[in-house]
C-alpha cells in the first residue's frame, strides 16, 4: 500500500468515526430511535390508527417482541458473519502479497 | 489494516449494543397485499436476471467466488451497523454500492436479498410481506443508480475515489428516496395525495439519512483502496481497471 493510500484511508477513517459519535456526543437528549419507528409515526398521522396485517414471524411464534438483548445480539451476528468473511479474504490476500513481493 | 479491522469490529461492538435502535426497511405488516405483490413482482427479473450473472462470473472463474463474498459480506456488515444522525434518530446504511461497482447491479439483488431475509426473519427488522418493496429500493434501484454513476464518472475520466464514494453516496441515499416514493404511494395524503405524502416521508427520512450517505460513501472508497491494494488479480478478473 502506497505511503499516500496510507493516509488517505487514516484520514477517511477519523472522519467517519467523528461523523458517528459526535451526534450521538452532542444532542444529549435525544433519543436515538429509529428511522422507521420515526416513519411509522407518520404513517398513523396521514393515516390515522394502523395495525400492522402481518406481524414478523419470529415475533409471531414468540408471542411477544424479540428482547431487546436478543435482538442486538442477532445483530451484532449479522455484522460478526460478515466482518469473519472480509477478515478472512483480507489476511489471505494480505499475506499472498507479501510472499510475492519476497520472491 | 489491523487498525482498520479494530475500526470495524469496535464500532460493530458499539453500536450493535445500543439499546432500541430500529433502522430502515418498511417494516413488516406496513404495505398492503397488493403493494407487496406487485413490488415483488417487480423485483423478480432483476433477481432472476441476477442469479444469472453470478452463475456467469463463477463458469468463468471459480476465483470470482472470493470478491462476490467480500461484497455481500461488506454489505451484511455495513446494513447492520445503525449509526446515530444529526436528528436525533439512527439509521443504517445499505453497502450495496461496493458489490454494484464491482460486478454490475444485478448480482447485488441477489447479495442484498440473503441480507434482507436474515433481517426480516431473525430481526423482526424489514419483513417477509414487504421483502419485495425493500429489495427494490435497497437491492436494486440504489445499486443500478451506484452502476450507472460510476460508469459515467468513468467515462468523464474522474478520479477512481472520487467516482467510487459518489456512486455510494447517492446510491444509499436513492435507496430511502423509493423507500419514501413506496411509502407515499402505499399512504396518500387526504390532501396532496402520493405526493405530498413522498415528501413527507422523504422529510422523514433524508435528514437522517445524508451524512449516514456520506459515512457509506467513505467506507466504500476505504474499502476499494484495500481491495486495489490487495486483491488486484480477483480486481482483473472481474474486468476491473486499476487507474494509472
Amino acid at each position: 500500500m502506497t505511503v499516500k493510500n496510507k493516509k488517505i484511508i487514516v484520514i477517511l477513517s477519523l472522519i467517519v468515526i467523528l461523523m458517528a459519535f459526535l451526534p450521538f456526543l452532542a444532542l444529549k437528549q435525544a433519543e436515538f430511535g429509529g428511522s422507521d419507528d420515526a416513519g411509522s409515526v407518520m404513517v398513523e398521522q396521514i393515516k390515522g390508527e394502523y395495525d400492522p396485517w402481518f406481524t414478523p414471524v419470529l415475533e409471531n411464534w414468540l408471542g411477544k417482541e424479540i428482547p431487546e438483548e436478543i435482538e442486538s445480539l442477532l445483530f451484532c451476528l449479522q455484522t460478526g458473519i460478515g466482518v469473519g468473511i472480509i477478515a478472512f479474504y483480507l489476511g489471505r490476500f494480505v499475506e499472498r502479497k507479501k510472499w510475492q513481493n519476497n520472491k | 489494516m489491523k487498525k482498520l479491522m479494530f475500526f470495524i469490529i469496535t464500532f460493530s461492538a458499539i453500536f450493535g449494543i445500543l439499546p432500541n435502535v430500529y433502522a430502515m426497511h418498511i417494516m413488516e405488516g406496513y404495505l398492503a397485499p397488493s403493494h407487496c405483490i406487485a413490488w415483488g413482482v417487480l423485483s423478480l427479473p432483476f433477481l432472476v436476471l441476477g442469479f444469472h450473472r453470478i452463475q456467469k462470473l463463477l463458469e468463468n472463474d471459480r476465483k470470482n467466488i472470493t470478491l462476490l463474498a467480500m461484497a455481500a459480506a461488506f454489505i451484511f456488515v455495513i446494513s447492520s451497523l445503525k449509526i446515530p444522525s444529526v436528528t436525533g434518530s439512527c439509521s443504517h446504511m445499505t453497502g450495496t454500492a461496493l458489490g454494484a461497482i464491482l460486478f454490475g447491479a444485478s448480482p447485488v439483488a441477489v447479495l442484498g436479498i440473503i441480507v434482507l431475509l436474515f433481517q426480516a426473519i431473525l430481526l423482526a427488522h424489514g419483513g417477509l410481506t414487504t421483502l419485495g418493496a425493500n429489495v427494490f429500493s435497497m437491492a436494486i434501484a440504489g445499486p443500478f443508480l451506484s452502476y450507472a454513476i460510476y460508469k459515467i464518472c468513468k467515462k468523464c475520466r474522474a478520479n477512481t475515489k472520487v467516482s467510487v464514494f459518489i456512486a455510494a453516496f447517492l446510491g444509499d441515499f436513492f435507496t430511502y428516496c423509493i423507500t419514501s416514493i413506496q411509502l407515499g404511494i402505499a399512504y396518500p395524503s387526504v390532501e396532496g395525495g402520493i405526493v405530498s405524502s413522498v415528501f413527507k416521508f422523504l422529510g422523514v427520512f433524508a435528514p437522517t439519512q445524508l451524512p449516514l450517505a456520506i459515512i457509506e460513501g467513505i467506507l466504500t472508497v476505504i474499502i476499494i483502496i484495500i481491495l486495489e491494494t490487495y486483491a488486484l488479480p480477483e480486481m482483473k478478473l472481474i474486468g476491473f481497471e486499476k487507474e494509472v
